[in-house]
Formats: C-alpha cells, structure tokens, sequence
C-alpha cells in the first residue's frame, strides 16, 4: 500500500504519493523546476546541481530531482538562496563551455542553451578559459567532442546500465574529470557497438552523429551519378518530429514527396528488403529446424546488436542469422539486379539510406559490405540528418505533397513497416513462416505478445503441432539476460528478435531528440497503424519479392541470396 | 613461566620506525645479550607514543623511564648504565622546554601531563602483535560484557547515553547512527570501519591501527552485535603497510582465540573481519564513496538518503565509523556511559585525539578531554611556538576545517564550539601558525589540496573550487582585483550549500575562515599588493640598506640568479627583475642590511 | 586456547598479566642496588635468585634496580615496598636471605628484622 504525504511547496499545500521526487511534486502544481543530468530512471544521480531548492530544516540546498518528499515536508522552489544557488551552478556549467553556439550540431535543440535562456542567464562570470579537449573522432558513427561534455553522465548511464557495452565512463577525477574509453583511445578501439544510445540522451553538442549530408549533396549535385535512396521503416513515423509534427506522425508520403524535391533520383523503402529478410531469415530457420541446425536463430538486422554478439558473446556467432540487413541487402540489389534491369552503370549508382540508426554507418562501412563489387551502400544518414537534408534543400515541409515511392523497390507490406518496432521481425517472420509450414491463410496476424515497449518478451507458437518458443529482447542488457539464460540454459528458444535499442529503431541512436518513453511508445503505436492500413500485409505476398525471386535470385537460400544477401560475422576484442 | 624483571618498550610506530628504531631493537638485543641479560630483560615492540618528533622512543619498565630520540650508539649504555647498574641514562631522557631539567618519566613531561589517554591507552604500552598483551589490560571484557550480560538494544543504550560522537569528521551521534542500522530491516548486514585516514597530518587512526588494533576489533564486534551484523570491513589506505600488518597479525589471533569467528562466547553472535586495501583517495573517506570503493568501483560518493544504515555495502544495511570512534566502544561498555559522560562538554563527551603539527614544539597525538582550552593544548601540550615566535592562528579539522585566531585561544574545544567559530572538528588535525604564516596563502593551499581531491562527480565542487583557486592563486600573485573577495564569499557559500558530499560542501570552510579572521590580509593582497607576512613571492622585495651594507660581498656571491652587483667595501644593490626572492642574500647577510617587504 | 566464557578469558588474562609484571604491577615491589659496589658484593646472583623466587611462586611483584645509594660496605642492598606500608632496607643480603625475605615479608607481611638497615616513609 503506498502512503500519502503530505508536503507544502511555496506555501501551496499538496498530497503525493510515497515514492513522489519533490521534482515530481512540483509539477503536479504546475512549477517546472530545472533540471540537466536527470533522465528518468536511467540517470537518477542528481549530480548537476541546477536542479536545487530549499527544504525547511535542511542543512543545505537539496537536489529537488531525486529528493523524496517526506510527511510534513516543505519546500520552497525559489528562495533567494535557491535561485542564486541554482544561477551560479549554471554559471559554473557554463563557464567553461565552449560558445560556438551558432555552428553547433545542437544549435536550435541544445538542452543546455534552452536552460540557460529559461534561467534567465544573460552573462557568464569568472572569465574560465574553455574547455579544450581532443575530439574522437575515430569511427564511423559517432563523434565525441569532449569540451563540450558537461559531465552529466546521462551517456554513461546509457551506456552502462542501459546497454551494458561499458565502452565509456569517466576518466580522472575533479576538473580533470572527462568521460571516455579505457585508456581513452578513442570509440574504435573501444566494444562501442555504435548503436548511439548516448547521442541520443546528450543534452549538449558534446555526442553526434558522424556528419555524412556533405558527401550527399556532393552526390546529388553531380550530373553523372545516379543518387538513390532507400528509407527505413521507423523513420515514416519519426522524421516529422525534426520538421515539427507530433510524434507518432505517419509521414510516408510527405517524405518521399520531399526527398524527391531535394533530388533524388529514385526514393525506395526497404520495406522492400524487409519482406525479402523475412523470405530468406523465415528459411533459414525452417532449414535449421528441419535439419537440426543450431538453434535458437538470433536477427542480425540491428547491427549493434550484430558487433556486440560479435564482441561480448562471440560463441553465439553461429546462431546469428547469416542474413544481411535490409539496409544492405537493398544496396547490393540496387548495384546488381537493379543496375541489370535498369541499364544503370553501377559504378555511377550512389545509393543513400535514411536509418533511424547510428550503427548503421559502422554497418555500411564493414569491409565485407561489397558483394555488388562496389560498396554496396555509399552514404547513410540518420533521421535528424534527413530533417536537416529537407530543411537545408529550403523544402517546405508545410506544402509538400504525398507522394509515392519509386518502383521497383516501392512496394512494401505491413510486415516490413512493423520491423522498426520490436518484436516486428519476429512477427513479421511468424506471419510468412504460418502460411510457409501450414500451407493455408493465416487468420490473425496480429501476434501481440511479441510487441510492446517491455524488454524481454516471450511467446510459443503452434504450426503443425509444433510449439515453437520465441523470444524478443530490446536494449542490450535484455540482450544479455537472454544469452546469458541460454549459456546457462536456463532459458531454451527457437526463435529470438534481438535489437540493440530499447523499442527497436523506433528507439534507434539516430532519432530526433527527445526520444522519452512517451514518444517511443507513440512512435511503436504508428508502425502497428501504418500495418493496419496496407492491404498486404505479408512479406511473401510482396509481389516486387516474388519478381525478384522469379527473375534474378531464384530462389531464398539460392546460390545468388547467398553470394549477395548474406554475410558472415567475426569475433571481436573487448 | 619466564620472568622478566624488566621490559623494554621500543616503538616501532612508523615514526619511530622511519627515525630508526628498528636498528635500536636490533641493537638493544644484541646488547641484552652481551651483558648477559637476556633472561632478565624483555624488549618490547610497541606502537606509537604519539610524541613522534621525539622518537625513536625507548621505555624502560618497570619504572617508566622514557628515552627520547635513542639513536642505536646510544644503546650500550642504556644497556650498561640503566639496565645492569640501575643508573638511568640523564642524557637521553626528555628535557622540558621551560625548566630545561631532565624529566625522567613519561607521566611528567608537559606533553603527557595534560593528556587523558583513552583510545590511545594502549598505544605504546603493550605489544600489538601479541593479543595476550591486550587482554592483559583488560581487553576483549566489555565484548564479553556485552555478549553476555546485554541485548543488543541495551549495547545502543549504553552507547547512546554516553554521549559519543563520530570521531572522523561530523560528530553524528554514534549509538543513533547504530539504532538506525539496527532498525534496518535485512537478512544481512555490515560493519564497517572508515581507517581512510586522509587529513594531511593527521594520523591518529594510524596510530589505533599499529598501536592497539585490538581495540578496534573489539569495538566492531561489539558493533556487529548492536546492529545485528556478522561481517564487518576495515577499509584502510594501501600506504599504512604496517598498520595492515598488524590488523592482519590482530585479526588471525582473535579467530584463533575464538574472539572473532562463530559462536562468540557461546552466545550465538558470529562476526568476521575483512580488510580492504584502498588506493588512499581523500574523497573516500566519505561513507558512501568509501562502500563504492569497497564494492570495487569508481570512489564516488553518492547522493543520501539513502543512507547506509539502510542501503550501504552491496546494498545491504551497513554502520560506518572511523578507527578512534570503534577504538572508544570497548571502554565505555567495560566502564559504563556514565563514566564516559562524565568527561568532556555539555554535548560533546570523551576525549578526543588531536594530531599536533606545525610551528608547535612538541609535535605528535595527544588526546585531551573535550573543553580543553586550544591555549592549553598548544602551549602546555605543545609547549608554545617554535623559537618562541607569535602564534598566528590554528587551522583545525585539515583542509575541510578551518583556522581559529588568536583571540580565541581560551575557546573550549568541542563540536560545537568548532563549529561557531568557523573550522570544524574534523579527524582532529591541528596545524598550529605562526605571525610568518600568510593567511591567503593558507586558504590557497587548502582549497588546493580538495580541489586535486574533489572526484569531480557534482558540479559546484568541481567546478567552483578551481575557480575559487584560481582567483586565489591571482590574488597570492598580485593579481586580485576589486570584487574578488565578495565573488570567493558568494561562491564559497553556493558550494557550501550545493555540493554533494561533505568534501564538497566544506572545501570552502578554509576560504570562509580565513575571511572572518583575517580579511585585512585578503585587501592588503588585492588593494595595496602587499602581503603582510611576506610570504608571496611576487608581493614581496628585498633590498639592501645602504647604510648598513659593508660591501663584503657575501649577499652577491651566495645570490644564485647574480640579481645583486656592487664594488667592494661599497654598498649593493638588488636587480628587483632578476630577484627570485629565495632569502639566499638576507639570510647571509651578517650586518641585518637586507630587509624584505 | 579458545576463549568461550568470561572466565576464560579471566583465566587469560592473568596469565597475561604474569607476563607483563614488569609493566602492570600496583602491588609489592622489590628494588636491588645495581651499583659497581653492589655487583662486586653480589648483587647480580642476589638478582637471580630473587628472579628464580618469584617466578617459581608466581608473584606479583616488581622486581627493579637502582645505582648505589651510598651504604657501599652493607651492598647487597634490596629494598622491599609494600602497598601502604615503610619502604624496607635490607642490608648484605645473599641468596639465602632472599628466599627468607620473600617467604617472610614479601608474601606474609612479616619484617625481616635481623637485616633490616633502613625503614622510610615513601
């Protein structure tokens, strides 16, 4: 039973719930107090300060952000000594920030300017010099510009806690004090998986996306190549958020109508490669199962999760999907089938993809991605640089159009558009994998006990007498838990989703920011509606997949699938 | 059974041990052995004296005879003289400062007199690896007492009503502390002892731990069936190698003897004792960086509540007391709250062990009775200031306290009366200054040390010391400018208010001190670029009196930057460019003809 | 020994306390001239036999020394200091006289007068 307390906040009596942060009281009375390092239950720490205000009986200030309130308690949110408390705080975050505020990644979404302009804070005391520290920027997905690092520790936590990849944490003590890899050599030589669970949390310009719109663009302009672009499932119901819409928006049509403004030659959705995952994952697992393969098959299509199988559980590499990702798959299809059927000179192709991941970069610069002979995809960019690809082509988002996407890789169903969620893959693969075993229609395709925000999720599934266990993690630590059930062999599978964002792409490194458990979940609720809303909602009855497979690979699992649609992974140091 | 008629204490502290006195024991017994006197005469290996500037130290018993600064040419003739021929050796004994008369025994110098030795009862009188040796003085009763006699709520009673204090820095009431341990719901629970001893100078926790561990360990135990623990950690700095010895020897004894282990005096108490090296960072002395640094993570403290008492080691209940505050325990069961209330203040009971440096005479540990005089301590205990200078101010409580001026030398010390006046308790470090001490420069050097120490987690502390050093490192140059005293006194009380933990919240303590005393000194720096102690270099000059320089050339030739020209036989001159203000020319001068400003 | 009751560790204790006479003694005390006179008389062999007396009768009592106090022709000189009693002086004491002085006064409180040289208030 929770209790009720009883407190007064500026002279305002209230009664809360036991449990209730003087933070969350406030609010409940309609006052905002500030806060910075605090992120709800993932960096509760209360280590900033700004959020401080007066408690009745206290020796100090108390941080209003993980303080419970108590029976009788009474607090004041702006005392003098609060106000002028929380100011210098600020001031001293600020002080030794950098202030290229105008050139910033951050510059119009900083979580710190924002607080500094409510803060009413019009001039930073003591004349500090500006933090000046290397910048990391030795991999592919993220870039890490420590001076602007302000020592909230939401991405260590992330990273820590959330994810338990442990690739960052805090190095030296006091002023000294930077967040950073072992022996601080830089993401690469770090277990950093890339997923960008810390980009996505940082309040300032500190934590980024490795900028790839300026390869784009040069693309885009050059008359001899032929710029294509494929866009992923979650970020139809993302992307209108970077250009001011509620989240959970669904903006297909408006996003390929503005991407065709902005130049593209051809705008696809891997929705289409989706569907084609499903045909060749849904086999292999049938083939593993009839011939007694290894078991439980594990998704490969998040590519965090793939490099941190390949790092942390190297000895699940063989139950990991040999299937490629559909951001791959689609490049190497555009640089063979399609270059064939269209007449295109590969070399000249410049393939583009919009992910709502950081990851993916990492992914498309794998060595081994260049089975087309070519790099199969040239550029990726995650949602917010696709917002930003529309806002800098001076496109008005207001007076865009819909629009369709391009044939022949416009056609999408259901099955593919619920892969940004988790659980999607799983559902998607058990929608085709049904009507495969059986051989008749399949009723409900709805398997809801595979979807959902939870982190671990379980369900058993009966085709042709067969129960079939499968499991669906989100975020790496469900991850693990899962792995380490199955090292134990406390846990038995035969089928397992994992994504290493927590709600899948949804959630994904490379969303627009704030990305809180509201906006994930209103996100999810799009993929399910969009899935409603299409006539086919099968990856098998995708009929640009069926013409692949009777014009180009034959067959899923063929010589040709194998050459250009799978992959194989290795170990990786810790 | 062997009988000895005598026993020859050699401290083998680490005081006494860096000023030699391990040969001394070597010495002394291959002594005993030439004069045949091995059978007769037993040497001893003690903990600390506390009078460490006077060691190595030698006691000879049974009269007490106390040795100071016995080097190991000097043993012969204690062996010959004292011990054979019963003539204590005058020469080695202690001199006292005033009277300038040998004082033979160690209950009548200055530096004793004064004293009332309670944790350190022990320390310096019996072997500390020899557990018999404590039992002897009554050790491991009060365990039995407790175990035997009283529940574990009476234990808490007895502690509560004595009045103790928290020994290691806030002065929390210890049997409340131990009530809300006990209070705690948990199927496991733990003890643990704070021997991250980390005020520069302070070493009284070392001193328990090489001294008398036994003390310590009965004291935990004690606590452990308080609180309902049956484990218990000792966290203690990787730099005390000999304390950990000895722990380690005291630790292996008391299980041997059944006085650790399971079924403690058949009563069904079971409690074991672990060690845990840390790596000697100042922030985890604090309770809740300490249990993370136990747990093997980054030494950060942590927001509280919760507290340990409810969620502390591996999440588990847990009760955090420093060494001296442990080392109490075992006497106030033995002898009763009553005897321990009546000594001391109104609110602050016992005795309290101050670790005397500076520019004092007799350095070393002294535990005085709570509302004992700062005069008495540093005059009579101290026996006054080096070359008889004026005393300036006392910092007290190490670098999170602060300093106490002249004027209030009579202030009984307490908690409390710390408190009022700006410093603080702390673990009892007492830095006396003289009139060449300046206090900017003090202020400076504190905030220094918390700001190297600050683990950087919140940001006022990490922050807002380095500013406030910086501004204080510009004012010691020269370079302070209007408004900088008001910005220190603003920030410091924003920290003060806002910091996480206590190493944040009373880094600025020295600040705030320094500027109640002694904020002329601060506007002299800033306003008139003077520094009246004529300690920063860069406000201060030496020149050369003409009419007093004989141009003998002795200043010129032992100047190491050649800042000072002249003929001979005619006066010089210093090159106030050059000039790197080391003293050098004024100190050799045998004329007074250099002067500093 | 395992420690498991309060008389245990009593039992511990005095065994300890033997042991470290020479430091812990309140009670009786027995002090002998050490000086060169003393040792040419022979106080060294008075010494061992009042070490060898009390260790075998297990005593508590002080056993000290002292540089010549100027009665060089009575050496062997040993004090013997009761609680609460006259500091004794005996005079030419030997190793016989020892087993007599500790039988006699040291345990039982009688003087043993025949020897006696000195009687002071302490």
């Amino acid at each position: 039973m929770t209790m009720s307390i009883n407190i007064a906040i500026n002279g305002q009596k209230l009664t809360v719930p036991e449990g209730t942060t003087i933070l969350e009281a406030a609010k409940q009375i309609g006052i905002e107090i500030p806060t910075l390092c605090h992120l709800k239950d993932t960096n509760e720490i209360g280590v900033c300060r700004v959020c401080v205000v007066e408690v009745k009986g206290a020796r100090n200030l108390v941080p209003s952000c993980i303080t419970k309130v108590t029976e009788g308690m009474e607090i004041t949110t702006n005392s003098p000594k609060a106000r002028k408390a929380r100011e210098m705080v600020m001031n001293l975050i600020l002080a030794t920030h950098p202030k290229d505020c105008l050139t910033c990644d951050r510059n119009g979404d900083c979580e710190l300017r924002t607080l500094a302009d409510k803060m009413g804070i019009r001039k930073i005391d003591f004349g500090a010099p500006v933090k000046d520290l290397p910048l990391d920027d030795s991999n592919p997905s993220i870039i890490r510009d420590s001076s602007k690092c302000i020592l909230c520790r939401r991405c260590v936590s992330v990273c820590n806690e959330v994810q338990k990849v442990s690739a960052i944490g805090l190095i030296n003590r006091g002023i000294g004090t930077t967040v950073g890899t072992a022996f601080d050599r830089g993401l690469a030589d770090s277990p950093c998986v890339f997923c960008g669970q810390c980009v996505s949390v940082c309040p300032t310009g500190a934590l980024t996306e490795r900028f790839n719109l300026r390869e784009v663009w040069q693309a885009l302009n050059d008359p001899d190549k032929h710029v294509v672009i494929q866009t992923a499932p979650a970020i139809r119901v993302s992307l209108g958020e970077e250009l001011g819409e509620e989240p959970g928006t669904i903006v297909t049509g408006k996003m390929v109508g503005a991407l065709r403004k902005v130049g593209f030659d051809k705008v696809f959705d891997t929705d289409f490669t989706a569907d084609l995952t499903i045909m060749e994952e849904g086999h292999e697992f049938l083939q593993r199962l009839t011939e007694k393969g290894k078991l439980p098959l594990i998704t490969s299509c998040s590519p965090g999760w793939v490099k941190y199988v390949e790092t942390f559980y190297p000895e699940f590499l063989d139950n990991v999907s040999s299937c490629k990702s559909p951001q791959q798959m689609f490049g190497a299809i555009i640089k063979t089938y399609y270059a064939e059927k269209y007449k295109i000179d590969p070399a000249k192709i410049y393939t583009v993809s919009a992910m709502p991941c950081t990851a993916k970069k990492f992914e498309a610069n794998r060595p081994e991605m260049n089975s087309s002979g070519y790099r199969d995809v040239d550029a990726v960019l995650t949602t917010r640089e696709l917002g930003l690809l529309i806002k800098e082509a001076g496109v008005d988002w207001a007076s865009v159009e819909d629009s369709q996407f391009d044939q022949p890789f416009g056609e999408g169903t259901g099955a593919g558009i619920i892969f940004g969620s988790s659980g999607g893959v799983m559902e998607a693969a058990l929608r085709t994998l049904s009507e495969v075993v059986t051989g008749k229609e399949l009723k409900n395709l709805d398997f809801k006990g595979v979807r959902g925000l939870e982190g671990i999720k379980e369900a058993e599934v009966t085709l042709n007498g067969q129960t079939l266990r499968v499991a669906v993690a989100n975020g790496l630590a469900n991850a693990k838990k899962v792995l380490d059930g199955l090292k134990n062999k406390e846990l038995d599978y035969h089928f397992v989703e994992i994504m290493a964002c927590p709600g899948g792409c949804i959630g994904g490194g490379g969303q627009p920011r704030p990305s809180t458990p509201d906006t994930k979940q209103k996100r999810m609720e799009a993929t399910y509606r969009a899935d409603k809303g299409l006539p086919r909602r099968k990856s098998h009855e995708n009929p640009a997949v069926q013409e692949i497979y009777k014009e180009f690979l034959k067959k899923p699992l063929g010589e040709k699938s194998h050459h250009l649609l799978h992959t194989s992974y290795t170990p990786r140091n810790k | 059974m062997q009988i000895y008629r005598g026993h020859v204490l050699v401290c083998a502290g680490t005081g006494c041990v860096s000023s030699g006195s391990r040969k001394v024991k070597a010495e002394m017994e291959k002594q005993l052995e030439a004069f045949k006197l091995e059978q007769e005469i037993k040497v001893v290996e003690t903990g600390c004296h506390g009078f460490c500037e006077m060691g190595p130290i030698v006691i000879v018993y049974p009269e007490g005879i106390f040795y100071c600064q016995v080097k190991s040419e000097d043993v012969k003739e204690i062996v010959e003289e004292h011990l054979l021929k019963g003539r204590p050796v005058k020469r080695l004994m202690f001199k006292d400062r005033i009277t300038e008369e040998m004082v033979p025994h160690y209950n009548d110098i200055d530096f004793y007199k004064k004293q009332n030795r309670i944790v350190l009862r022990n320390c310096g009188f019996i072997n500390p690896e020899n557990i018999k040796e404590y039992i002897a003085r009554g050790g491991y009763e009060a365990l039995a007492k407790a175990l035997t006699e009283m529940t574990p709520e009476q234990v808490i009673e007895e502690v509560k009503a004595s009045g103790l204090r928290g020994r290691g820095g806030g002065g929390f009431p210890t049997g409340l502390k131990w009530g809300f341990a006990r209070a705690a719901k948990g199927d496991k629970k733990y003890v643990i002892c704070n021997a991250d001893e980390g005020d520069p100078g302070a070493f009284m926790d070392r001193s328990i731990l090489e001294g008398d561990p036994h003390a310590l360990i009965e004291g935990m135990a004690i606590a452990g069936y308080a609180i309902g623990a049956d484990e218990g950690y000792i966290y203690v700095r990787a730099e005390y190698p000999l304390a950990i010895k000895r722990l380690k020897i005291a630790i292996a004894q008391a299980h041997e003897m059944g006085l650790l282990g399971e079924d403690i005096f058949r009563s069904g108490f079971n409690f074991k004792l672990n060690i845990k090296e840390g790596a000697g960072a100042f922030v985890c002395g604090e309770e809740t960086a300490l249990i993370a640094s136990i747990e093997g993570r980054r030494g950060e403290p942590r927001v509280r509540p919760p507290f340990p008492a409810n969620k502390g080691l591996w999440g588990k209940p847990s009760n955090v007391n420093n060494v001296e505050t442990f080392a109490n325990v075992s006497k106030i069961i033995a002898k009763g709250s009553q005897w321990y209330a009546s000594m001391g203040t109104e609110k602050s009971k016992g005795t309290k062990v101050f670790a005397l440096t500076g520019k004092v005479k007799n350095t070393g540990l002294a535990e005085v009775t709570m509302g004992l005089t700062l005069r008495e301590i540093i005059f009579d205990i101290g026996g006054g200031i080096i070359n008889n200078k004026k005393f300036k101010a006392v910092q007290i409580g190490g670098p999170s306290g602060g300093c106490i001026p002249e004027e209030l030398l009579d202030l009984p010390i307490d908690y409390d009366s710390l408190i009022q006046a700006g410093a603080m308790m702390g673990s009892g470090g007492l830095v006396v200054m003289d009139e060449d001490t300046c206090m900017v420069e003090l202020a400076r050097f504190f905030l220094n040390f918390t700001q190297l120490e600050s683990c950087g987690k919140c940001t006022p502390c990490r922050e807002g010391t380095k500013i406030m050093l910086d501004i204080l490192e510009r004012i010691t140059k020269g370079e302070g400018k209007e408004g900088d005293i008001e910005l220190l006194q603003s920030l410091a009380e924003t920290i003060k208010s806002t910091a996480l933990c206590g190493l944040g919240q009373t880094a600025p303590n020295p600040v705030l001190a320094t500027l109640r005393y002694f904020r002329d000194e601060y506007e002299a720096h800033i306003k008139e670029k003077r520094c009246p102690a004529g300690v920063c270099s860069a406000l201060t000059s030496y020149t050369i009196l003409e009419d007093k320089c004989k141009g003998c050339t002795a200043c010129a030739r032992v100047c190491p930057v050649q800042a000072i020209s002249g003929e001979v036989k005619k006066p010089h001159k210093i090159d106030s460019s050059k000039c790197i203000r080391c003293g050098a020319c004024m100190e050799t001068c045998k004329f007074s003809a250099i002067i500093k400003k | 020994m395992i420690i498991k009751t309060a008389e245990d560790l009593k039992k511990v204790k005095e065994e300890a306390l033997d042991e470290a006479t020479a430091r812990i003694n309140d009670g009786t005390q027995i002090m002998v001239g050490m000086g060169t006179c003393g040792i040419a008389a022979g106080a060294r062999d008075v010494m061992a036999k009042i070490m060898e007396e009390v260790g075998k009768r297990n005593l508590k009592v002080a056993i000290t020394w002292t540089g010549c106090i100027g009665m060089c022709e009575k050496e062997v000189l040993v004090d013997v200091i009761r609680p609460d009693s006259k500091r004794i002086t005996y005079g030419n004491v030997t190793p016989q006289v020892v087993q007599r002085i500790i039988t006699e006064h040291v345990i039982n409180g009688n003087i043993v007068e025949d020897y006696v040289v000195g009687k002071l208030d302490k």
